[in-house]
């Protein structure tokens, strides 16, 4: 029993969640990026119509909703990787991680209403 | 894992431990090319980060009506909201090439020296060509 203890290792574990979690959710929006454009390509139309057709179907809307969702998480450990880097004094980096993710969310609530306007 | 050798810091006493560069003493290094990639991939995030209300501010626009799409296109018309726009598109396209790279080099594709440096050469150059033509087009040159 303690022998098992001395051998885990020290720490919260969730650095190795978060470094898989930030590469999942590259993938997923470069997956979702080659989308739009591929999607945008077969458009035979141009300007608004074509851009508005590619958000129109329920599917598109699901999918741009998951990659937002991607970005916020993705930019959440990227802003924090940020302030622990560069930011010593604790209770002004405690804040901006409390800025950060209010921004992120207000972002993400905001995509969402517009995706459904179109 | 190995850890890096320490580096030199002309301006300090030696100290003993691991420590991050503060921001005003990377002007006394001359960073080798993967490095300068690297930093810009963290500061294309960050201004992706600070720029995400013009983003949606654009999507809104662009996609709310026809109307909307109009008073988008008049609004990019000018040379400042070019710019910043420019600025980006600059930040998504190196944040991208440059996020390859680095899942490349998680595949261990890369990871020599030469590797490296041509990798970090191909990231900055594709994500600046690919701006130069949006510029270009942007600015009427190209249709």
């Amino acid at each position: 029993m303690s022998g098992e203890r001395r051998t885990a290792p020290p720490g919260a574990h969730y650095g190795i969640r978060d470094w898989l979690l930030q590469r999942v959710t590259a993938v997923l929006l470069l997956l979702f990026l080659l989308l739009v454009l591929g999607r945008l390509g077969i458009s035979s139309g141009s300007g608004y119509g074509a851009w508005a057709g590619v958000f129109a179907p329920l599917p598109v809307k699901l999918l741009a909703v998951a990659a937002f969702a991607a970005v916020a998480l993705h930019a959440w450990i990227g802003m924090r990787d940020i302030w622990m880097d560069y930011v010593r004094i604790l209770p002004l980096r405690l804040a901006l991680h409390v800025l950060t993710v209010l921004w992120l969310v207000a972002c993400l609530a905001w995509s969402v209403r517009i995706l459904w306007s179109v | 894992m190995s850890t890096p050798p320490p580096i030199a810091n002309p301006s300090r006493a030696p100290r003993r431990g691991p420590r991050n560069i503060d921001p005003a003493s990377l002007l006394a290094y001359s960073l080798p090319l993967p490095a300068k990639v690297s930093i810009l991939h963290r500061a294309s995030g960050a201004l992706m980060f600070l720029g995400l209300p013009v983003l949606l501010w654009v999507l809104d626009l662009s996609l709310r009506s026809d109307r909307s799409w109009e008073e988008l296109r008049s609004l990019a018309s000018g040379t400042l909201p070019r710019l910043v726009l420019l600025a980006l598109a600059w930040s998504l396209l190196h944040h991208t090439c440059a996020g390859i790279r680095f899942l490349l080099i998680d595949l261990e594709i890369g990871v020599s020296l030469p590797g490296a440096r041509r990798g970090a050469w191909a990231v900055l150059a594709a994500s600046l060509a690919l701006t130069l033509l949006l510029a270009l087009w942007m600015f009427g040159v190209l249709p």
